[in-house]
Parts: C-alpha cells; sequence; structure tokens
C-alpha cells in the first residue's frame, strides 16, 4: 500500500457488507475490518458486484414449477387408475391435472413482465429455448388434461347414449394417453429451463436436477391423490408417494454430490437451505407416513400434505439457492477460473 | 457436419447461420481500456440517442462509478478501479503469465518475445510500477457469437442483424425475463415496470445495447463510439477491430506493458468469441467480466438427455405404482 499525507484525514474505513463477495472463496464468515485484513484474494470483483443477472422471476416461477410438477403427477395417477379401473383415482387425477396446469399457467402468464403479450409464446418453435418448447409441451398437455376433464364429467351424464355421452367416451382413451405422454416432459424440462442459464448453482446442477423434479412431481401428485381418495383404493397412491419421495431424495443427495462444491453451497446455505432442509424432513416424514399410515384416512390425508408441502420446498428452495448463486461474484469467477487455469495447464 | 456441431459453440459466422444471405461485413467494437479517460461520453451519448429513462441517481462509493452495472436503462457503462502499486504489479505478471504461455491472441507473429518478457520484468524489478493507477473501461453488451440470450428467447424478440448483431425487438418481447439469467455476462435486464412511472416507453421489456441497429442501417458509426474523444471505443469490421486489437496489444507488450491483454478475440472460447473486443490491464474479473464466459445452451443437448431420461424413470415409478395387486 502507498501512503500519502492526505491518507491520515481518511474517515475510518466503515465494514462494506458485500465487498467482501469476492474475496477468500467461501472463507471468512466474520467479517473483519477490511484495512486489517490479510490478503487472502483469490481473485479481485469489482466492488462485489454480481457477474451474472439473477433471474427477474417471482415466487410465480417456482410456484408453476411446483404445479405443472403436480399436474404432471396427476394425470399419470389419472391414467392409472383408468387403465386399472379405480376410479377414484381416475378422477382425483384428471381434476387435479387439469386444476394444476390451469394454475400454473395463470402464474406464468402473472410473471411477465407484458401479461397481455402471453401469446407470443407461441410465435414461433425454438428448440434452443427451453421456455419455447415448454409452452409447447404446456399447450399440449393443457389441451389433453382439458379434454380428459370433460371425458370425466362425461361420464356422469345422465343419459349415457345421448352423442355427447358417446363422443366423450370415443375421446378418452386418446386424451388418456395424450395426458400422460405430455406429463412426463412437463414435469421434467422445468429442470432444464432453470440449467439452460448462467445461473451457477442451476447450471451446474443439470445432471441431477431433472430426476429430483420428477421425484417431486410423483410425490406430490401422491400426496394429492392420498388427500382425495378414499383408502381403500389409494394403494397405487402410497406406494407413488414411497418411490416418488424416495427417488427425489436420492437424485438431491446425488446432485449435491456431483455439483463443484462450491456451486452447490447455496442449495445449503441461508434461506434456499432452510427450504430445501425442511423439505427433506417433510418429504421423509410424508413418505413414511403413507406407508405406515396410508390406509387409515386421517394418516393418508396428513402424509399427503406433508409431501406436497415438500414438493413445494423443493422448487422455491432450488430456485432460492439460483437467485443466490448469481447475486455473489464467486460462484460465477471461481469455477471459471479454475476451467479456464486447468486448460491452460493441459492445452 | 461442421455447420451443425457449431450451432451451439465453436467459431462460426452467427449471420449466415441465422439465415442471411449475403450479409455485409460482421461488425463490431473494440474497446481499448488503455486509453480510455473515464469521461463518460459514451454513456451519455447512448443515453441520449436511445431515449433511456433516468434510472437514479445515487452515489455507490465505487470511485467515479455511480452507475454500477450495465442493465436495462445502461447499455454502456464506465468501470473505475483504482489500484495500488502492489496490484499493479500482480497485474504486470499476470499479463506476463500469459505471454510467456504465448496466448493465442496475446501472441506477436513471430512468436513471444523473451526480450518482452525480460522488460517487463525489469519494470517490476526496477520499480518502474507507477505506485497508483486508475482503470477505466467502458462496458457494453458483448453481441456474441453464441448469445446465450438469443438462444432462450421463445418469443423470437431478440434476433440476429445482417450486421451480425444481437437486437431485442420491443414490440414482440413479452418480458418473460428468461434472457436475463441467460446471459453469461450479465448485460441484458428487463426493464421493471414499478421503477418508473406510467408511459415510460417499453416497460416490461428485456434491453441491451443494439449496437445503434438504427445508426448501421444508415451506415452512420454507433453513437457511443462517435462521442468518444479517445477513440478508446472503436467501431468497424470485426476482423478489422480484432486485428488493431492484437496490434495493439503488442505494441503495450513491447513496451513493457505485460499487463495488457485481450479479452473476447479468442473464437474457440466459450461464447465463439465476441462481437465486442476489449484490450483489459489486469483480469477479466477485476472489471467485473466473467474470465472464462460460456454460452449456456452450448451443454443444451446433454441437458435435454437428462431430462429425458428423468422422463422415463417418471414413467416407471408410475407404472411400478399400478402393478401388482389390486386394493
Ligand atoms: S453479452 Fe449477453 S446480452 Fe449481449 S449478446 Fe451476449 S448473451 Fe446477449
Ligand atoms: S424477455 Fe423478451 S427478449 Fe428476453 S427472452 Fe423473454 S421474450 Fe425474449
Ligand atoms: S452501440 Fe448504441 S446502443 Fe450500444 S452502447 Fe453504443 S450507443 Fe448504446
Amino acid at each position: 500500500m502507498t501512503t500519502n499525507p492526505l491518507d491520515a484525514d481518511r474517515p475510518p474505513e466503515l465494514p462494506r457488507p458485500r465487498r467482501g463477495g469476492g474475496r477468500g472463496g467461501g472463507r471468512g464468515r466474520h467479517r473483519r475490518d477490511e484495512s486489517l485484513m490479510v490478503p487472502d484474494v483469490q481473485f479481485e470483483s469489482y466492488y462485489g458486484r454480481q457477474v451474472v443477472k439473477p433471474a427477474p422471476w417471482k415466487a410465480d416461477i417456482p410456484a408453476y414449477i411446483f404445479l405443472g410438477g403436480i399436474a404432471g403427477g396427476s394425470s399419470l395417477i389419472g391414467a392409472g387408475g383408468a387403465v386399472t379401473g379405480r376410479p377414484a383415482l381416475r378422477r382425483t387425477g384428471r381434476y387435479a391435472a387439469l386444476a394444476g396446469v390451469a394454475l400454473g399457467g395463470l402464474a406464468l402468464v402473472h410473471d411477465l413482465g407484458r401479461p397481455e403479450r402471453a401469446l407470443n409464446m407461441l410465435r414461433t418453435v425454438k428448440l434452443t429455448s427451453p421456455m419455447s418448447v415448454g409452452s409447447w409441451i404446456l399447450t399440449a398437455f393443457g389441451g389433453f388434461a382439458g379434454v380428459s376433464m370433460l371425458c370425466e364429467v362425461g361420464r356422469s351424464l345422465p343419459d349415457q347414449r345421448s352423442w355427447l355421452a358417446r363422443a366423450l367416451r370415443a375421446a378418452e382413451p386418446p386424451a388418456t394417453i395424450g395426458s400422460a405422454a405430455f406429463a412426463l416432459p412437463l414435469a421434467s424440462y422445468t429442470a432444464v429451463l432453470l440449467s439452460d442459464t448462467a445461473t451457477p448453482t442451476w447450471r451446474e446442477s443439470y445432471r441431477g436436477l431433472p430426476f429430483v423434479f420428477v421425484g417431486s412431481a410423483n410425490a406430490a401428485a401422491a400426496g394429492l391423490a392420498l388427500i382425495t381418495t378414499p383408502a381403500d383404493q389409494n394403494r397405487p397412491a402410497r406406494r407413488l408417494a414411497a418411490i416418488g419421495a424416495g427417488v427425489e431424495l436420492g437424485a438431491a443427495e446425488w446432485m449435491h454430490h456431483d455439483m463443484h462444491p462450491l456451486v452447490a453451497e447455496p442449495l445449503r446455505q441461508g434461506r434456499a437451505g432452510v427450504m430445501l432442509r425442511a423439505s427433506r424432513v417433510l418429504t421423509t416424514a410424508g413418505a413414511l407416513g403413507a406407508t405406515l399410515l396410508g390406509r387409515n384416512r386421517v394418516g393418508a390425508g396428513i402424509s399427503g400434505a406433508a409431501l406436497i408441502a415438500g414438493s413445494a420446498l423443493t422448487r422455491f428452495g432450488v430456485f432460492e439457492a439460483g437467485l443466490a448463486s448469481a447475486r455473489d461474484p464467486k460462484y460465477t469467477v471461481t469455477p471459471q477460473r479454475e476451467r479456464r487455469d486447468q486448460r491452460r495447464r493441459e492445452p | 457436419m461442421g455447420y451443425w456441431t457449431n450451432q451451439l459453440s465453436g467459431p462460426t459466422n452467427p449471420t449466415t447461420d441465422s439465415g442471411w444471405d449475403d450479409p455485409p461485413a460482421r461488425k463490431g467494437f473494440f474497446t481499448d481500456t488503455s486509453i480510455c479517460i473515464g469521461c463518460k461520453a459514451c454513456e451519455v451519448a447512448c443515453k441520449e440517442w436511445n431515449a433511456i429513462p433516468e434510472d437514479g441517481l445515487d452515489l455507490l462509493g465505487s470511485s467515479y462509478d455511480n452507475t454500477g452495472s450495465l442493465g436495462a436503462s445502461t447499455l454502456r457503462q464506465v468501470a473505475f478501479i483504482e489500484q495500488s502499486g502492489d496490484r499493479i504489479a500482480q497485474a504486470r505478471e499476470s499479463g506476463g503469465r500469459l505471454v510467456d504461455l504465448g496466448m493465442p491472441a496475446m501472441r506477436p507473429a513471430d512468436g513471444p518475445s523473451p526480450e518482452l518478457v525480460g522488460q517487463a520484468a525489469t519494470a517490476v524489478a526496477e520499480g518502474e510500477v507507477p505506485d497508483f493507477r486508475w482503470l477505466m473501461s467502458s462496458d457494453v453488451c458483448k453481441h456474441c457469437t453464441h448469445a446465450g440470450c438469443l438462444d432462450v428467447c421463445p418469443t423470437g424478440a431478440l434476433f440476429r442483424t445482417e450486421f451480425g448483431t444481437v437486437v431485442v425487438q420491443p414490440d414482440v418481447c413479452n418480458g418473460c425475463g428468461y434472457c436475463v439469467p441467460a446471459c453469461p455476462f450479465g448485460v441484458i435486464e428487463r426493464r421493471e415496470q414499478d421503477h418508473f412511472e406510467a408511459g415510460t416507453p417499453n416497460l416490461g421489456v428485456a434491453q441491451k445495447c443494439t449496437l445503434c441497429y438504427d445508426r448501421l442501417t444508415d451506415d452512420q458509426t454507433p453513437a457511443c463510439a462517435q462521442a468518444c474523444p479517445t477513440t478508446s471505443i472503436k467501431f468497424g469490421d470485426l476482423d478489422d477491430m480484432v486485428a488493431s486489437a492484437e496490434e495493439r496489444v503488442e505494441t503495450l507488450h513491447a513496451n513493457g506493458y505485460t499487463e495488457a491483454r485481450l479479452y473476447g478475440t479468442d473464437r474457440h472460447d466459450g461464447v465463439g468469441g465476441t462481437g465486442s473486443v476489449f484490450l483489459l490491464l489486469d483480469e477479466p474479473e477485476v472489471y467485473g467480466l466473467p474470465p472464462d464466459p460460456q454460452v449456456p445452451t452450448a451443454e443444451l443437448p446433454a441437458m435435454f438427455r437428462q431430462a429425458g431420461l428423468a422422463a422415463v424413470a417418471m414413467l416407471v415409478m408410475a407404472v411400478g405404482a399400478f402393478a401388482g395387486r389390486r386394493r
């Protein structure tokens, strides 16, 4: 450091909370006076400011990811119920699929900067844009889910020999197949939506995140079915709850280990860490509850609610972790420097 | 084959790739930060020409930079960094290592010259490093060869112009905001409704530098480059820009300024090279630039493959749940 006579007149250094963002690569939770600090600089950031911008999305987007997941899982339960002749599961699955996709769609539109231009989403088909691909998946799924729901209504028309009832019966198999087919990408593409960004934690999680999301989708849909179906018909829901929760928890564990340790850090700390820990507890409890108490109506309902809450917290936690990773430059700069230095060592 | 493999990453001509027949030469900037004086004429000219609304008057406590960062209402931003002698020596040394390595963009035509490295070492050793310096750099959208913002835009509002630049059509953009996290440089941003009074143009819509598309179509120089009094911002055909950047960095190296280095000129980097290239005097992150940017879509096929496997897993889970004995 250089000194000149004027330095003596400088006011004392104020603590600058964000300034340390770029330093120390995760070390130094307690910020000391900057001027006393031994330079343990790993990189110099621009005043600790973010390098990439966090997505401008509000809670609508994780809510949509959650609702899309529950809609997709429910549609599978509805289709399973239709194929294996379980009317309660069929009914609840179909209604939940349509309700989920409708609410999810509304959340998406609400998050737009210009909601009145929502239909511009269908202006083109663009394979490099997961959001464009997703808009088409959502539209197709919504169509099939809508027809499935109408078919369900058609089953309770008083005159089953009217042309309307017969038309709806004819439409039922294709609608069921279609909604089940589009349910799968609907629940998994949202992981690509997050990963195909420069947001460090989302991008780095791309190998495991789709598995976390589909497990979570199935667990949440099973949870909803546990709440809405009588106990004597809920065996598939109980099993799906356990399988889905198991896949979600296992995939999340694997994902953490698969990621660059620094970039996985936002998943463990702060608000995101709290949400994801709560999600693990609720999902585990819900799966255990569904397995052990699922034959009891009340036990099934409580377990179902825990699974739904766990699934929602997973989505909000992952979402929040990504935003946090974009705000702190160390998550962007450190892995990039490592990658670059690696390349320079072995060209 | 080469065409297809280079659509998501690697060197390519983005203009013809996007379907322009016989386009003019790709245009770009060369921002030479070694002669920037931090006058902010570019910032002002850009604001004026593009009629950008005022977005807050704050003192940020970061040297003379009270703009903060590029964003929806800041398409040019001049960064200010104050450095003491030890930081300058570090920058000179890290740049010297690059010269040693013979980085593609840094290498004089006849290979890295030993005297040059020697000169720099002597300069450091003999204390020819000044004890203070101000880094100033006018940042702007990079108009990437593989632009994350453009790749992910679901509406087609972002498009590639005949000049190889990337521009938002504000009347098409629905403000989905996807381009914002997709830009590896943190450039593009949505103009949020709540920060401005009603009636401000382009509210809720993504905004970024257009490389003055409206001026280029009339054979004019972009407002920022035209206003720059020191020619720190140079505008022209991208090939010429890269050539003059390489020439300039060689000159600086020859004079012992090994801290000089180029940014964005490598067509084999993670974004296929940028349309705005820079000459920097320290590591990119010091200026708030990512050291090794990568377009997110480069890995999109792998991402879709994982999602496809997960979709199959989802189906298997459901079939497993319904299989077996009834009740
Ligand atoms: S720098 Fe960002 S906003 Fe500019 S073209 Fe590249 S990806 Fe798009
Ligand atoms: S905000 Fe506008 S420009 Fe950006 S991705 Fe969405 S539609 Fe495209
Ligand atoms: S090219 Fe035009 S829009 Fe871009 S920074 Fe310069 S003046 Fe602004």
